[in-house]
């Protein structure tokens, strides 16, 4: 923290005269960035944004940890025996459910973040318009794949041994990650939709939390009543569990996963366009 | 047409059932200043934000450099530029990553972005604080790198939404030069302030809104001439002798004489006259106060205070409309 003990305070700077100005003001300009460039450079702010911001990173570590010690010693000697034997089971249902809960967290930050000044910024730009939600879900991915190797460690040093090997944890995380990319949009929109974090907070935790509950994350389906196995099995998290726990599990998920990216794609067409909507009423 | 940067028509924009901008004409000439004045609650910033296609005009039409703001909304965003009254740079970055953030989504590459970046910062003298957060900047800082951010495209038109509101007097004027080397450069400048000291330093031409609407517009001194000089603001002794000072000084000035609340209180309000200069009070007026006190003092009247300056905004809007300027609280 040297320059901020010798930096000039306002008085002594230096005010530019037209000399200096014609100097840099350079009028040929680059082309426009393409619509990738734009949007990893917005992902490249929320790093930044990680970077002077630390403490964000208590989510995605602290949270995933917690969940996965509470229900592996909570349920695993009740529903298979021991915790060793539910974790098999288990770990790749609570990747899941903990990433996507952790997605809440983009509408919480779409919603405090487009208040500020600099939004008016971003949004003169000649740039293509859903960069800037696009580059949060780039950073937040980043999150994502830090909760994930967090879980996986936890897993791990708990006992959980994937007959899927490094290839078939790597591809579950994968396809993990698209599907939370889609999810987001859901919560973009929320965070633009809603007027305080409150609300925000408050309509995603009841979309999320009845949806990971009634999954498959944590209980086989078929020991369920049957009324109830029927809402489970057409539960979107429930595709995702299935084929993040079969892709670790060595196997392949077939039409659950072919449901997964139609599901993705779908969100992102509806969720993705409503943002984009609301995005440029603002 | 092609000379004229902005062209708004009957610019509407409703919040609610309120009409915050109520049928606004703006002819803004390329290559100048233009200075919107008006109080807090005017329908300054949303009319920038209109112009600047951050927001959806209700009605009218507006148009810069000839691009329609809401159907050409991409081609007006490459020709403007900017700096919002509340700080329109990221806090939690440094000042570096802020504008090489904006170089790149420029279409600069990583190095060109960096390069540009020191560039500006040296320009407007924030190497030094360049890798500080900018929550840690004070409020001139923030300014100039809100500036320097406005500037990295070399847009033709800036707009400058209360630049120097919240700034210290010696900061005020640093803004103010800034200003003045950009118009240099020949990029317009949309100026809007709560002062009109500062649209008479900096603008050519100036629009005086209220309520959503254009209460009038012209030079400055065309202005000048329809809302006086300025004022002597005079402080006497004794209570009872209001009424003669109020004589000596409405002769010896040529002004209209307010009798304020404040009963030992008298306010003149120097007209233009017609060989005056159009500095910010004329060496006519100056001097014509140094012989109205003499007046004064040689009719044993004790002047215990006295002050002159530009009318303040309170007084524009007592000339123009005969009434005070109403703000938000007001009409709240
Ligand atoms: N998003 C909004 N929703 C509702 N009302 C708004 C909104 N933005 C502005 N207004 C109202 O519109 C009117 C004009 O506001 P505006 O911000 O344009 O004034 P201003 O001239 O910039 O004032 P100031 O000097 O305080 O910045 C105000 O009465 C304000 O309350
Ligand atoms: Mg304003």
């Amino acid at each position: 923290m040297t320059a901020q003990d010798t930096a000039p305070s306002t008085t002594e700077l230096k005010t530019p005269t037209s000399a200096d100005l014609a100097q840099v003001f350079t009028t040929e300009r680059p082309p426009r960035p393409s619509a990738w460039a734009a949007s990893t450079t917005f992902g490249w702010r929320a790093l930044l944004k990680i970077k002077h911001v630390p403490e964000q990173l208590f989510d995605v570590t602290l949270f995933p940890i917690m969940m996965t010690l509470m229900f592996t010693y909570l349920f695993g000697g009740a529903l298979a025996g021991s915790p060793t034997d539910y974790l098999q089971f288990f770990l790749p249902g609570i990747l899941v459910v903990s990433i996507v809960m952790i997605t809440m967290y983009t509408g919480l930050a779409v919603n405090t973040d487009i208040e500020k000044g600099v939004f008016d910024r971003f949004r003169t730009l000649p740039i293509w318009r859903p960069a800037p939600m696009v580059g949060y879900l780039l950073g937040d991915g980043f999150r994502y794949l830090i909760a994930s190797v967090v879980i996986v460690t936890m897993g791990l040093i708990l006992g959980y041994r994937p007959a899927g090997g490094v290839t078939g944890v790597l591809a579950g995380v994968a396809v993990l990650l698209l599907f939370c990319f889609a999810l987001s949009w859901i919560w973009t929109m929320f965070g633009l939709l809603l007027r305080s974090e409150k609300s925000v907070m408050g309509v995603s935790m009841m979309l999320i939390m009845p949806l990971s509950f009634l999954s498959s994350a944590y209980v086989d389906p078929s020991t369920m009543p049957n009324w109830l196995e029927a809402f489970v099995n057409v539960n979107p998290i429930t595709f995702a569990v299935d084929s993040v726990r079969a892709l670790m599990n060595g196997d392949w998920p077939g039409t659950d996963l072919l449901w997964l990216a139609i599901l993705g794609a779908g969100l992102i067409a509806v969720f993705g366009a409503a943002t984009m909507r609301l995005y440029n009423r603002k | 047409m092609s000379d004229a940067a902005i062209e708004v028509r009957g610019l509407v924009k409703r919040f609610g059932g309120t009409a915050a901008v109520d049928g606004i004409d703006l002819t803004v000439p390329a290559g100048t200043v233009y200075g919107v004045l008006g109080p807090n609650g005017a329908g300054k910033t949303t009319t920038v934000k209109m112009l600047a296609t951050l927001l959806r005009p209700d009605d009218g039409e507006a148009r810069v450099f000839g691009r329609d703001v809401v159907r050409e909304a991409d081609a007006v965003r490459g020709l403007v530029a900017m700096t919002g009254q509340y700080a329109s740079v990221d806090e939690d970055l440094t000042g570096q990553e802020n504008l090489v953030l904006l170089g790149r989504l420029l279409g600069y590459s990583k190095k060109a972005a960096a390069a540009r970046s020191e560039l500006f910062l040296e320009t407007l003298g924030l190497t030094a604080a360049a890798r500080r957060q900018v929550k840690n900047y004070s409020g001139g800082m923030r300014r100039r790198l809100d500036i320097a951010a406005s500037l990295l495209s070399v847009p033709q038109l800036l707009f400058l939404d209360e630049p120097t509101t919240g700034l210290d007097p010696r900061s005020r004027n640093q803004v103010w030069e800034i200003i003045r080397a950009i118009v240099d450069q020949g990029t317009t400048v949309l100026l809007t302030t709560q002062y009109l000291d500062e649209a008479d330093q900096l603008a050519s031409r100036i629009a005086v809104i209220d309520e959503g609407k254009v209460i009038a517009e012209g030079t400055k001194g065309e202005l000048k001439a329809s809302i006086g000089l300025g004022s002597v603001h005079v402080r006497l002794r004794d209570a009872d002798r209001r009424e003669q000072a109020a004589a000596i000084l409405a002769e010896t000035l040529a002004a209209d004489i307010q009798r304020d609340a404040d009963p030992v209180a008298l306010t003149a309000r120097v007209r233009e006259q017609a060989d005056a200069g159009g500095g910010p009070v004329s060496e006519m007026a100056a001097h014509q106060t140094g012989v109205a006190l003499g007046e004064l003092a040689r009719a044993g009247i004790v002047v215990d205070a006295f002050s002159m300056g530009q009318p303040s905004l309170d007084e524009v809007f007592l000339a123009l409309t005969d009434r005070p300027a109403t703000t938000e609280e007001d009409a709240a």
